[in-house]
């Protein structure tokens, strides 16, 4: 249905861009919609509807993943409490977080903090940019196509040498 | 040096007003600005980097056609285009100056990773973090 409709006004985009930025400036802070309607300078109304339009999900949904990223972060570089991490990273209640964080990442915050440490004891060497990166649920599926494709990336490699 | 990267682009909504702000508010200043009809080619240019061209551009004819042009107005305006990186000695003070002149920051400067690093937007949407040269 979306793609019947005229690509938004870059000008709107800016606006909406503003809202996104400052959630991700402040995650753990309240981002109620009238409070992102003002940053936007748009309607209530209007806001969500015209933020999923531009970023592809719901301003709170989207406030949510952020939080995740940031708790992931936490449980894997401090040693704080799974509470105290869930207080920090926005949610007032302990269950409310386990629940978010079960139903984004499929892992309780608990096994999170197990598998990730292992994982970065295992690949300490990388440099801390790229190893941040590695934390994207996105790179599972990566790896392990890389996986399959070793073959032939042997192959390449064996070829560069010979060249 | 002989050989590498002369000049890169960005896309800007508006030339005047990416012109006024990268010379005005982040210290570049114009390599060429030169025009045929409706096309302008603009770089502008850091001082301590002469070999580098920074070019400012807008889609659009004779390049774009209408709809692709407004594609990438619309990417710029959701800071879907790469991250730039502007590297300064002091990133704290860089921050109060250009804080002071207006500069719309997305992150405060933050101590990490042995640096200190903040982040801010053009007026189009193009996203950059600001970083302290490591010692």
């Amino acid at each position: 249905m979306s793609e019947d409709l005229p690509i938004q006004d870059p000008r709107l985009l800016r606006r909406l861009l503003r809202a996104k930025d400052r959630m991700d400036a402040a995650s753990h802070e309240d981002w109620p919609v009238q409070r992102l309607a003002r940053v936007s300078q748009v309607s209530e109304a209007h806001f969500a509807r015209s933020f999923k339009k531009a970023f592809g999900v719901p301003p709170h949904r989207y406030l949510l993943t952020r939080r995740i990223e940031r708790a992931t972060a936490l449980l894997r570089d401090t040693d704080r409490s799974i509470t105290e991490i869930a207080l920090r990273t926005g949610w007032r209640s302990l269950g409310t977080f386990g629940r978010v964080f079960r139903d984004i990442t499929g892992e309780s915050p608990g096994a999170i903090r197990l598998r990730v440490r292992v994982m970065v004891h295992d690949i300490g060497e990388v440099p801390p940019c790229i190893r941040s990166a590695a934390d994207r649920p996105d790179l599972r599926t990566a790896v392990s196509e890389r996986r399959k494709r070793g073959e032939s990336g042997i192959k390449r490699a064996v070829r560069g040498g010979q060249r | 040096m002989s050989q590498g990267v002369q000049i890169a682009g960005l896309y800007v909504r508006d030339q005047d007003e990416a012109l006024a702000f990268y010379t005005e508010r982040l210290g570049f200043r114009v390599h060429t600005d030169v025009r045929n009809g409706d096309f302008r080619w603009l770089t502008v240019q850091y001082p301590d980097q002469p070999l580098f061209q920074l070019g400012l551009f807008t889609p659009g004819p004779p390049m774009h056609d209408a709809a692709t042009a407004q594609t990438l107005h619309a990417a710029v305006a959701k800071g879907a285009m790469p991250p730039l990186v502007l590297v300064v000695d002091d990133c704290r003070a860089a921050y109060e100056r250009m804080c002071a002149q207006g500069v719309e920051f997305t992150q405060e400067p933050i101590d990490r990773y042995g640096t200190v690093d903040a982040g801010f937007r053009d007026p189009s949407g193009n996203g950059w973090k600001l970083i302290e040269t490591r010692r």
